[in-house]
């Protein structure tokens, strides 16, 4: 057996080692494998949208780095741990993916980073939100883009327990993410004088909300912050305006995405405040990138798109800088460039993965105040990006 | 707040609502199932699909033909029928004399067929149909909010279970209908064309299901696995209640609904498995259900 | 003689297959192979419908994964109690369900199955929806490193040939001629003397724990133990790749499974993908139709009649 491995790995490095330029490169390709939604409550987030930002982005560096192709292989999660795992697996175990991108429901990403650390493959977080792969779970090749919940907890609703409002309901996503937002969010309620009066748990993808969004009505809370996302926000509005909810009591959605802000009801969703890490329409740089999606992908990016492209490019640029697509070279590479695009701005990746940089705190436009469809935020204020995110742990400092 | 004993009256009204509400779901696919298994002795393992169908059926009739809900609670029921009575007579009939287990499998088979189909056209996000006009408002009791639409819902379910009962069991039709899955033979000897009562009577429990699927399709969205889920619910259910008892079947559907919403009140961890728990316990006292009569 | 020859081949082809083939992939399938064929012990050989063994599956994968992030111990005891712990499950549900027939009894394992389910996603240790992430595999009696592929696979073929054996031995034993018996006459089998419950009940009790077998091996495999494992789709699967192999067959099926997981691989993650089910569904469709005795029984029925 380890004879014949030997064998193989010989015949391989002679086989390289006669192609020149693409030496460096494993395989004679760099591979990205993109795992998305791509039909269920996160599809619009992070489904098709971040295989095309993907694509978009190699596309833009060239099609080729060190003179070796690139290629993307994509996949459906189901928004399951065990399809995803497997699937993340089977990329790098038998398919020479060198990396790995798209990544929405924390569940799967949490299942996923275990296997790529595992195999020293690069983890390319878009769109998860739990900021446990930067700390809990951190391992020296997970790199976390877009946003994580202590950005959201900080940036919505720091400011509304301090203009007074002071008990909070959860209506929670019932997997790692969720609870991961309703924690850091309980933390910075109660710190800022707040208590939590109660939390209804819900599981991803609940179609009716009337049961949970009963137990908020009748819990005397202020705010009743949605710790969901995707559909899963959509429909637990929905059901919060059928109720009558949304006339007694604010509603908070935690995390609210371009795509699902516009499938909710602007009379009742208008004046709802949150953060967001990327907004389309901030300036000429943001608009002409956001147009070339559109035009791919016939609807606004959310932010985990533009954070895929963005992601992506700083990935490849690694690789030719480093010269090399070995996992460890690359991902010191990328530590080492300040990211700098119309997504990231005053942004650093930090050693522990987490990149830091400007996030937006929002309001939902009211029915007047929108010119069209796809005018959906206004920027209250820019949060700076140390202010937005929790400081590097010690352990996870990976150098 | 209004409390008693230290009960939270605001909540536990709320809950007991949703729980009826969805009681009335229960009890129109059980009743579904009861009326199929009492003249074919199989399961309609399609029962949920059916459902899903019908809610589907409802999404496309408004945005490509411009059916409106009242027009499509008549029309899908039809439509979600007539697929049934097509199912029953390709698919159902040629193994009708094999093991009934074989005609569970077969079911089985087709729902999936089903569900895969709508999540490779739709996606299995969700689409969002609209509460009719005429029902979106609401009405403020002393404990709760009520929107109109669910109660609608409530009454709808019990007008639609009530008819049904009558007309099974007390008009010629029904009688009928019973004596044809009692005795075929005989029934077939006096000129009645038994098959044709088969086939149409499927039709018909397929067709409830359509309708609970029309009804459902403005509070939960539509979705192809949106049946899926429930048919489980609705099998422990039909294990409670006893198969074949008509009866049993309406009113453990609504005593489940409330039970369940019961427990999102006081234990809300349980609300999922307290079906399945009474399931057990009847099991072990009255092993042909509450109104199942022993075989 | 003719036999022995053949399970030779089988066994010197799997002993070759994972140099040809992933690894991974193949120790899937031949846990599947084996949960298919610890179902097919009761639908086959004792003529009863289970439509909750996921159940069965799942317990045993949890509990192995459990104990291997939390217990220290060694993956081969730790896969014991996993297999005791289904085995314990299925003792109790057959005590609730053996009593029933037919369709009654389909409709009771689905509904006992599914309390499993609730509990599993209420349970604080199982992860939830999350899963139970990051198993580690361990080192077998302590020394074999199983996180390396290979080693994996031989550990999951030996799982695999001793469930099978016991399997086989079960049916051909006294007590797997009994249940036959039950199969095709039950009043004759009372009549004899027989205490026909008893008899299931054990049957049961050993399907369920084979099948944890598979859940708990499945587990080590992945890493990983989920929801998706207790759901009542994957009761679903067990009969589809029991259908499709052959019902009552002895290596139908490992067919079936070799054929569903085999589909399975090569439609995920590609274009066709959203097919699957679609498929899934048809395949069932078609076998309730026209192939009721599956690919063997059909294989069977063509070498009788044309060598036998």
């Amino acid at each position: 057996m380890k004879m014949m491995k030997k064998t193989l790995l010989a015949a391989s490095v002679a086989a390289f080692a006669s192609t020149g330029a693409m030496a460096e490169i494993s395989d004679g390709k760099v591979k990205i494998g993109v795992l998305a939604d791509m039909g269920g409550v996160y599809a619009d987030i992070c489904g098709q949208g971040c295989v095309t930002a993907t694509q978009m982005a190699v596309e833009d560096f060239g099609g080729t780095v060190l003179g070796a192709p690139i290629e993307i292989v994509s996949a459906d999660d189901q928004l399951k741990p065990d399809v995803g795992s497997a699937i993340v697996r089977k990329w790098v175990e038998n398919e020479q993916v060198d990396a790995v991108g798209g990544m929405v429901s924390s569940a799967v990403t949490g299942a996923a980073t275990k296997v790529t650390t595992d195999a020293k493959k690069i983890a390319l977080i878009s769109t998860s939100a739990s900021n446990a792969f930067t700390t809990k779970q951190c391992s020296p090749y997970n790199v976390h883009w877009t946003y994580n919940v202590v950005a959201l907890a900080k940036g919505t609703v720091k400011p509304m327990v301090e203009a007074g409002k002071k008990k909070w309901f959860f209506i929670t996503a019932d997997y790692a993410f969720g609870h991961a937002l309703e924690g850091v969010a309980t933390k910075v309620i109660e710190e800022n004088g707040g208590e939590v009066v109660g939390a209804a748990r819900a599981p991803l993808g609940t179609t009716d909300f009337s049961s949970y969004i009963l137990q908020a009505q009748s819990s005397g809370a202020d705010v009743v912050a949605l710790a969901n996302a995707g559909n899963d926000t959509v429909n637990s509005l929905k059901a919060a305006s059928e109720f009558g909810l949304t006339q007694m009591m604010d509603v908070a959605g935690l995390l609210v995405f371009t795509p699902n802000a516009q499938a909710m009801d602007p009379n009742v969703a208008g004046g709802m405040r949150t953060t967001t890490g990327f907004y389309w329409d901030l300036d000429e740089k943001t608009r002409e990138w956001s147009k070339r999606f559109m035009e791919r992908h016939g609807s606004i990016p959310a932010m985990g798109h533009a954070g895929a492209y963005s992601m992506t490019m700083h990935y490849l640029k690694a690789i030719e800088a480093a010269g090399t697509d070995d996992s460890d070279a690359v991902i010191r590479k990328m530590k080492e460039m300040k990211p700098d695009d119309f997504f990231s701005r005053n942004a650093t990746l930090r050693n522990d993965g987490r990149m830091v940089h400007d996030m937006y705190y929002v309001e939902i436009k009211k029915p007047d105040e929108r010119r069209d469809d796809n005018d959906i935020f206004k920027v209250v204020s820019t949060i700076p990006g140390d202010q937005a995110y929790a400081p590097m742990l010690p352990e996870c400092d990976f150098k | 707040m209004a409390t008693f004993l230290g009960i939270n009256l605001f909540g536990l009204f709320g809950q007991l609502l949703v729980g009826l509400i969805n009681g009335s779901f229960y009890a129109l696919l059980s009743l579904g199932l009861a009326i199929i298994f009492g003249l074919l002795k199989i399961i309609n393992f399609a029962q949920g699909a059916m459902y899903m169908l019908g809610a589907f059926a409802a999404w496309l009739a408004l945005n490509y033909l411009g059916i409106n809900y009242w027009a499509a609670l008549v029309v899908v029921p039809l439509v979600v029928g007539l697929v049934g009575v097509l199912m029953e007579r390709f698919l159902i009939r040629p193994i009708a004399n094999e093991d009934h287990l074989y005609s569970l499998l077969l079911t089985f088979g087709f729902a999936l067929m089903l569900q895969g189909l709508f999540t490779h056209m739709y996606g299995s996000s969700g689409l969002s149909y609209s509460i009719p006009e005429a029902l979106s408002g609401g009405t403020k009791l002393p404990f709760m909010y009520l929107p109109d639409y669910r109660a609608w819902i409530i009454c709808a379910s019990v007008v639609v279970c009530g008819l049904t009962w009558w007309m099974i069991e007390k008009t010629k039709l029904g009688a009928y209908l019973r004596a044809g899955t009692e005795n075929p033979q005989l029934m077939q000897a006096f000129g009645i064309n038994v098959p044709l009562i088969v086939t149409l009577t499927f039709g018909f429990g397929v067709a409830l299901a359509g309708l609970a699927g029309v009804m459902a399709a403005p509070i939960y969205s539509v979705t192809p696995d949106m049946g899926s889920n429930l048919l489980i619910v609705v099998f422990a259910i039909v294990v409670i209640g006893g198969m074949g008892s008509i009866g049993g079947a309406i009113l453990t559907g609504l005593g489940m609904g409330v039970i369940e919403g019961l427990t999102k009140y006081f234990y809300p961890e349980a609300s999922n498995t307290v079906i399945f728990l009474v399931m057990v316990i009847v099991l072990l006292l009255k092993p042909a259900g509450l109104f199942g009569k022993e075989a | 003689m003719k036999i022995n020859k053949f399970y030779v081949v089988m066994l010197l082809l799997a002993l070759v297959a994972p140099f040809v083939l992933y690894p991974v992939f193949l120790a899937k399938l031949l846990c599947f192979a084996l949960f298919a064929c610890a179902f097919n012990l009761m639908l086959g050989y004792v003529g009863l419908l289970s439509f909750g063994h996921a159940a069965f599956l799942g317990t045993g994968g949890y509990i192995t994964g459990w104990l291997m992030m939390n217990s220290g111990l060694t993956p081969e005891i730790a896969i014991l109690l996993g297999t005791a712990a289904a085995g314990v499950l299925g003792a109790i549900y057959g005590k609730l369900s053996v009593k029933r027939e037919g369709i009654y009894f389909a409709m009771v394992t689905l509904a006992l199955s599914q309390l499993v389910f609730f509990i599993y996603l209420q349970a604080p240790f199982t992860g939830g929806e999350d899963g139970m992430q990051g198993v580690p595999r361990g080192n077998l009696f302590g020394l074999i490193d199983l996180s390396d592929n290979l080693n994996m696979y031989y550990f999951v073929l030996a799982i695999f040939l001793f469930g099978f054996w016991l399997i086989h031995r079960t049916i051909h034993s006294p007590f797997g001629q009994v249940l036959k018996a039950i199969r095709e006459n039950e009043p004759r089998a009372v009549s004899l003397g027989y205490n026909v419950n008893d008899y299931k009940w054990v049957a049961f009790t050993i399907s369920a724990a084979l099948a944890g077998l598979a859940g708990s091996t499945k587990t080590l495999v992945f890493q990983l133990a989920s929801l998706t494992d207790v759901h009542w789709h994957m009761s679903g699967e067990v009969v589809l790749m029991t259908l499709v192999g052959g019902v009552g067959t002895i290596f139908g099926p490992v067919v079936g499974a070799g054929v569903i997981v085999t589909m399975q691989n090569y439609l995920s993650g590609g274009e066709l993908g959203n097919y699957i089910h679609i498929i899934m569904g048809f395949i069932f469709v078609v076998c309730v139709l026209a192939f009721r005795s599956g690919i063997v029984g059909e294989f069977q029925k063509v070498w009788k009649r044309n060598f036998g």
